[in-house]
């Protein structure tokens, strides 16, 4: 079936077949590999995308439902600046290992601190809580993405 | 693991689907969200043969406020539930329920027509319909049919769907003044199925209760609204009649077991849900002391 979709900004044309999931066509068809596949069945977070401004797991989704959608990858969300800070305090505070969660993480805390300037530890665990990390022990993402929160608020006050 | 092959077709109307259902009859599956149907597919514990994608109709979305009633449209998503105002002011049990659904992430895709067909019996939605007594809007190509929530669930992932039915919308009754919810499910983690969970609708006056629903979920093959809820109706609720009610409700459940817990942990844990339950919504913190 053939799809047109905005990805990262730019407008995408492709051919597909209906099985292919969104994780997958960007990956293998487009070579976008900072969407991670972990368990293929809405588990583990590795594969969180932006569709239409709101995070969702790439592998629950047909390629063909992202026909007229506007996706953003990490990639994206990478290139533009708009995590930076949050990338440097994930660096900083040694909040990632081996890096396999890494994107999905940074997807789904950046969408917190999108919706709220200042959530607390609390929030911050729940709103993660469908991302898995397998080397952290979590306390220092939480740290990374609370730092990020404080020092955002800081600068728009 | 990836979906194997099938057939696609996105609907471009509720009839148009409706056409597509009638013609594939049970080779054909329905994606809303996807939430469920995706990892069903993906670990191929399914494998349809066609695919009728409804989630691009608008018609099917919203929350309206039609006289006594709430109508919630089948592909109105958990974040949509969460965010509304109509749900906050006239259901809000749902809203706390779908606090307890999954992820952010699952949320934002998962819908609540595709929970209720789906029917897991763990699942929080399902027992909210008992609890809030709504009605299960179904169509096909030969008409509507309205279906009352305790009739539709039939066993695990079993529905009173047929093959050919779409589900359409669901209809909660409003306007039951000072009626107060209790919601509570134990789960491995937050955002996991739950072990046991409980939600509740009563009306209290002068701390006697004279309504309650208590629909407990995960704890058999479908939600089940318990028999045992009459006998605190209309009466004082003393710490004997409460542990009279416990023992009634031990013997009318039998939960199943499974690799997160024993039938007896399963009774247990409702037991513990029913008390805290009955002690919330009367504000008697002394009948919790029952259930241990």
């Amino acid at each position: 079936m053939s799809i047109s979709l905005h990805l990262n900004g730019e407008r995408v044309d492709a051919h597909v077949l209906p099985r292919l999931n969104l994780a997958d066509f960007l990956r293998e068809h487009l070579h976008l590999t900072g969407t991670h596949v972990g368990c293929e069945h809405g588990v583990c977070g590795a594969c969180t995308v932006r569709v239409n401004g709101e995070i969702v797991r790439s592998c629950l989704m047909l390629a063909v439902q992202t026909h007229g959608a506007s996706v953003q990858t990490i990639e994206g969300l990478s290139d533009s600046g708009e995590i930076a800070d949050l990338q440097a305090a994930f660096r900083n505070r040694n909040a990632l290992q081996c890096g396999y969660c890494t994107p999905g993480m940074l997807m789904a805390a950046q969408d917190l601190l999108k919706r709220e300037p200042a959530p607390d530890r609390e929030r911050i665990r729940e709103h993660l809580s469908g991302n898995y990390c397998r080397c952290t022990g979590y306390q220092a993402i939480i740290d990374a993405v609370e730092t990020t929160a404080k020092a955002r608020k800081g600068r728009s006050s | 693991m990836k979906a194997s092959a099938f057939a696609y077709a996105r609907a471009t109307s509720v009839g148009n689907a409706l056409e597509l259902l009638a013609a594939h009859g049970d080779k054909a599956k329905v994606l809303s969200g996807g939430q469920s149907l995706m990892p069903a597919m993906n670990l191929r514990l399914i494998s349809p043969e066609f695919i009728v994608d409804i989630s691009e109709l608008d018609e099917l979305r919203g929350i309206a406020l039609r006289g006594n009633a709430l109508t919630i449209g089948a592909l109105t998503r958990h974040v949509d539930l969460l965010r509304s105002p109509e749900i906050a002011a006239h259901a809000p049990l749902l809203a706390e329920a779908v606090a307890h659904v999954a992820h952010p992430a699952i949320r934002n895709r998962g819908t609540l027509g595709g929970s209720l067909a789906h029917a897991d019996p763990a699942s929080e939605l399902p027992a909210c319909m008992l609890a809030l007594g709504a009605t299960i809007v179904v169509r096909s190509e030969s008409g509507e049919r309205r279906i009352a929530a305790v009739e539709f669930f039939r066993g695990i992932y079993e529905t009173a769907l047929s093959a050919n039915e779409l589900l359409v919308a669901v209809e909660l009754p409003i306007g039951q003044m000072n009626s107060v919810h209790f919601f509570h499910e134990f789960a491995r983690r937050h955002g996991d199925y739950a072990i046991a969970g409980l939600a509740s609708l009563a009306i209290v006056e002068d701390r006697l209760f004279k309504d309650l629903r208590l629909a407990f979920f995960a704890v058999a093959d479908r939600p089940v609204l318990a028999k045992a809820a009459n006998r605190l109706i209309n009466v004082d609720v003393t710490p004997a009649v409460m542990s009279g009610t416990l023992v009634a409700l031990g013997e009318e459940l039998s939960p199943h077991e499974d690799q997160q817990a024993s039938p007896a942990m399963r009774g247990h844990l409702a037991k513990v849900l029913l008390s805290r339950c009955v002690s919330a919504l009367l504000g008697r913190p002394e009948l919790q002391v029952a259930a241990s």
